[in-house]
C-alpha cells in the first residue's frame, strides 16, 4: 500500500454541496485544500496563485455548463506538463479521456467518474497516485473498452489484457496481484510479455507502464 | 354534409329547390356588373395615364394600369365565396419591408401580379360579357315562357301573347303549353347556370387562387410547425438533463459522499453494516441516475459531436461495434440529436433482436447530406413498421427531410440506413 503523503490540493466545482463536501473528505483524509474555485477562469489562476500538488476539477463548469473544467485541465497541463489532474465526470466517455490523456505525456492524469468519491479510500487512492506521477482511468471507461475487440491488442492474451485493465485503473503490481489472486512475479512477468507485445522498447518501467495504459485507451 | 360547391350541390337530389341555382345566377350576375365597373375603370385609368405620359404625370397612371389586377382579383376571390366555400387565397408574398415602395418592388417582381393582370383584362374583355349573355339566355328566355298567360291576359287582352318575341299564340291551351314548356325549361337552365357558374368559378380559382398553390401554403406552415414542435421537445430534453444533473444528481454524490466517510468512522458492528448496504443502495440510485440522464440528452454529443457520440455508444454496445464515421466538423444539432438516437436505437435493436456477433456504423458527409448505415451479420427480419422504436425515429429524420431505410430479409443481413440533407459547420467553430 502506498503511503499517503499529504498533498496541497486546488479544487474546483460549482455545486456549492459537493464542493464543501469534497474538502471536507480530502482534509478528513490528511489533505490541505489550499482554494477550492467555482468556475474554470478562477481555476487558471488559482493554479498559478498556489502551485499546488495536485488539481481536481470537475467536468462541466460555469459559464457555459459544457466541458469547461476539462478544457482548464488541458490548458493547465500545457502550460505545466508535469502538474498532476484528477478530473471528475458525470458521465465517462472515451472523447474525454482521450482529450485529456493526450494532454502532456498522460503520466500524472487521473479521468474518474463523479460517483467514486463515494468510494471514499479508492478515491484518495487514486489522488495519491496521479499526485505520484501515475494514469488513472475509471474502471467504466475501462470496461467499455474492453467490450470492442481492438486491433492493436489482438495479440494479448485474455489474462494479459486483464492485467492492462487494471493498470489502467492505477492498480500497482502488488494490487493486480490481489485481485486476480497470483504472485507478483507473475503479474510482472505479464506486463514484461504485454510491453514487448506493444512494442514498448525497455525504458524507465512506470513511464512505460503509462504508454502501455495510452495504447490500450487509443486502440 | 352540406355541398361545399355548386359542383357537389348539382350532383344531389334537391338541387332545384337549395338556394344554389340563385347562387349561381346571383354569381354570374354580379360578375357582370362588376366586369363592367372594371372594365370603365382600367381603359379610363389607362386612357388617362397614355395621354399624360408625354408629361410624364401619367407613368405613375400606367403603374396603378398594371397593377389593376390586384384589386379586381381580391374582389374576384372574395365573389368566389358564392358558389364555392371554400377559401381562395391570394398568392402574394408578404413584402420583406415596411412602406409603399416594398410593397411596390414584392408585387411587381411577383408572377401572382402579372397573372392578376391578366385575369383583370380578360374579365374586362370577355368574361363578363359571357356571364351576362348566359344569365340573359338562361333565365330570361324560360321565366318569359312561363309567363305567357300572364302576358295574354294583360297585354295581349286575352287574344294573343307573343312568346319571346318570335312566335305568336292565339289560344289558352296554347298559352298554358308554353308555359309548361317554360317550367321544363327552366329546370334544365338551372343545371346550365350552375354550369356556366360552376365552370367560372373553376377559371377563375385556376387563374387567381388555385387550390394547389393553398395546398402548398398549408403543408409549408404544416411542415414548419413540426419542426417547431421538435426543437421545443429537444429544448425540453436538455433542460431536463440539466436540472436533473444540477440537482438530483450533485445531492445523490454529495450523499454518498457523506455515506463513505460515515462509513470510515462507524466501528464494526451491526450499524456498520447498515451504513455499508445504505452506501451500496445511494450508489445504484447514483448509477441509475446517470444513465437516465445520459440517455435523455448525452453530454458529449453537444460538446464532441456525432463521431465522438456514435463512438460511445459503440463502446457501450454488448455486440462489438466497428465505427468507420468520418465527420471533420459538426453538424447542426437538431441533426446530430436525430442521427445519434437512430444509431443508439439501431444498437440497441441488434443487441436485442438481430442475434448477430458483429455491427459496423459507417458513413460521413457527402454531398450535402449526413449518410449513416449501420449493419450487422444477424438473422434479418427486422421491420421497421411493427411499432419498434425505428418508427419514431424515421418520424424525427422525415422531419429533418431526412430518410430513413431498412433493408432486412429473413435471414438477414439487416442494412440500416439514414441519409439527412445538411450543411456542415466549420472545423474550427
Amino acid at each position: 500500500m502506498r503511503a499517503n503523503r499529504p498533498l496541497r490540493v486546488v479544487l474546483a466545482e460549482d455545486s456549492v454541496l459537493l464542493r464543501e463536501g469534497l474538502i471536507g473528505l480530502l482534509t478528513r483524509c490528511g489533505h490541505e485544500v489550499v482554494a477550492a474555485v467555482g468556475d474554470a477562469q478562477a481555476l487558471l489562476v488559482a493554479v498559478a496563485e498556489h502551485a499546488p500538488d495536485i488539481v481536481v476539477t470537475d467536468v462541466r463548469m460555469p459559464p457555459g455548463f459544457q466541458d469547461e473544467g476539462l478544457h482548464a485541465a488541458v490548458r493547465l497541463r500545457e502550460k505545466q506538463p508535469a502538474l498532476p489532474v484528477l478530473v471528475l465526470s458525470q458521465y465517462v466517455q472515451r472523447a474525454y479521456a482521450s482529450e485529456l490523456l493526450d494532454s502532456g505525456d498522460g503520466s500524472g492524469v487521473g479521468y474518474l467518474l463523479k460517483d467514486r468519491v463515494g468510494q471514499v479510500e479508492e478515491f484518495v487512492d487514486a489522488l495519491s497516485e496521479v499526485a505520484d506521477g501515475g494514469t488513472v482511468v475509471d474502471p467504466e471507461v475501462v470496461r467499455q473498452l474492453l467490450r470492442r475487440r481492438r486491433d492493436p491488442l489482438a495479440r494479448l492474451t485474455p489474462r494479459e489484457r486483464e492485467v492492462l485493465a487494471l493498470i489502467a485503473q492505477g492498480k500497482s503490481n502488488g494490487a493486480i496481484a490481489r485481485e486476480l489472486v497470483v504472485s507478483e512475479a507473475a503479474v510482472g512477468k505479464h506486463i514484461g510479455s504485454i510491453l514487448t507485445k506493444l512494442d514498448l522498447p525497455p525504458a524507465d518501467e512506470t513511464h512505460r507502464r503509462v504508454l502501455a495504459v495510452l495504447a490500450f485507451l487509443r486502440a | 354534409m352540406h355541398p361545399r360547391n355548386v359542383w357537389q350541390a348539382m350532383s344531389r337530389p334537391g338541387f332545384l329547390l337549395s338556394s344554389w341555382p340563385w347562387r349561381s345566377v346571383l354569381y354570374l350576375l354580379t360578375g357582370a356588373a362588376a366586369g363592367i365597373a372594371a372594365l370603365v375603370g382600367i381603359v379610363t385609368v389607362a386612357v388617362i395615364g397614355g395621354a399624360l405620359a408625354v408629361v410624364l404625370v401619367g407613368l405613375p397612371l400606367l403603374v396603378c394600369v398594371a397593377l389593376a389586377g390586384i384589386p379586381v382579383a381580391s374582389m374576384e376571390r372574395r365573389r368566389l365565396a358564392l358558389i364555392d366555400l371554400d377559401p381562395a387565397t391570394d398568392q402574394h408574398r408578404t413584402p420583406s419591408a415596411p412602406g409603399l415602395w416594398a410593397w411596390l418592388r414584392t408585387r411587381l417582381r411577383e408572377q401572382a401580379t402579372w397573372r392578376e393582370l391578366g385575369y383583370a383584362l380578360l374579365f374586362a374583355g370577355l368574361l363578363w360579357p359571357v356571364d351576362a349573355l348566359v344569365v340573359t339566355v338562361g333565365l330570361l328566355f324560360p321565366v318569359s315562357m312561363v309567363a305567357t298567360p300572364l302576358l295574354m291576359a294583360t297585354i295581349g287582352g286575352g287574344d294573343e301573347a307573343k312568346v319571346l318575341k318570335q312566335w305568336t299564340v292565339t289560344t289558352w291551351p296554347g298559352a298554358f303549353g308554353v308555359a309548361v314548356l317554360g317550367l321544363v325549361l327552366l329546370v334544365l337552365c338551372a343545371y346550365a347556370l350552375g354550369l356556366a357558374g360552376g365552370a367560372r368559378a373553376e377559371l377563375t380559382r385556376l387563374l387567381i387562387a388555385s387550390r394547389e398553390a393553398d395546398l402548398d401554403a398549408k403543408v409549408t406552415e404544416l411542415a414548419s410547425s413540426r419542426v417547431r414542435l421538435v426543437d421545443a421537445f429537444e429544448a425540453e430534453r436538455r433542460r431536463i438533463e440539466r436540472d436533473l444533473h444540477d440537482g438530483a444528481q450533485q445531492r445523490l454524490v454529495a450523499l454518498t459522499m457523506t455515506l463513505g466517510l460515515a462509513r470510515l468512522d462507524a466501528p464494526p458492528g451491526p450499524l456498520a453494516d447498515q451504513l455499508a448496504k445504505a452506501h451500496e443502495e445511494a450508489g445504484k440510485a447514483l448509477e441509475e441516475l446517470r444513465e437516465l440522464i445520459h440517455g435523455i440528452h448525452p453530454k458529449v454529443l453537444a460538446d464532441y459531436g456525432l463521431e465522438a457520440a456514435v463512438a460511445d455508444a459503440a463502446d457501450r454496445s454488448v455486440v462489438p461495434v466497428d465505427v468507420g464515421l468520418e465527420l471533420p466538423g459538426r453538424l447542426p444539432e437538431a441533426v446530430e440529436a436525430a442521427a445519434y438516437f437512430v444509431v443508439c436505437e439501431a444498437l440497441a435493436n441488434v443487441a436485442k433482436h438481430s442475434g448477430a456477433s458483429r455491427a459496423e456504423v459507417s458513413g460521413g458527409h457527402r454531398d450535402g447530406r449526413l449518410v449513416l448505415e449501420v449493419h450487422d451479420d444477424g438473422g434479418g427480419g427486422a421491420n421497421a413498421a411493427d411499432g419498434s422504436g425505428l418508427t419514431g425515429l424515421a418520424d424525427r429524420v422525415s422531419v429533418l427531410d431526412g430518410r430513413l431505410a431498412l433493408s432486412s430479409p429473413p435471414g438477414g443481413p439487416t442494412l440500416l440506413r439514414v441519409e439527412i440533407p445538411c450543411e456542415r459547420t466549420d472545423p474550427c467553430a
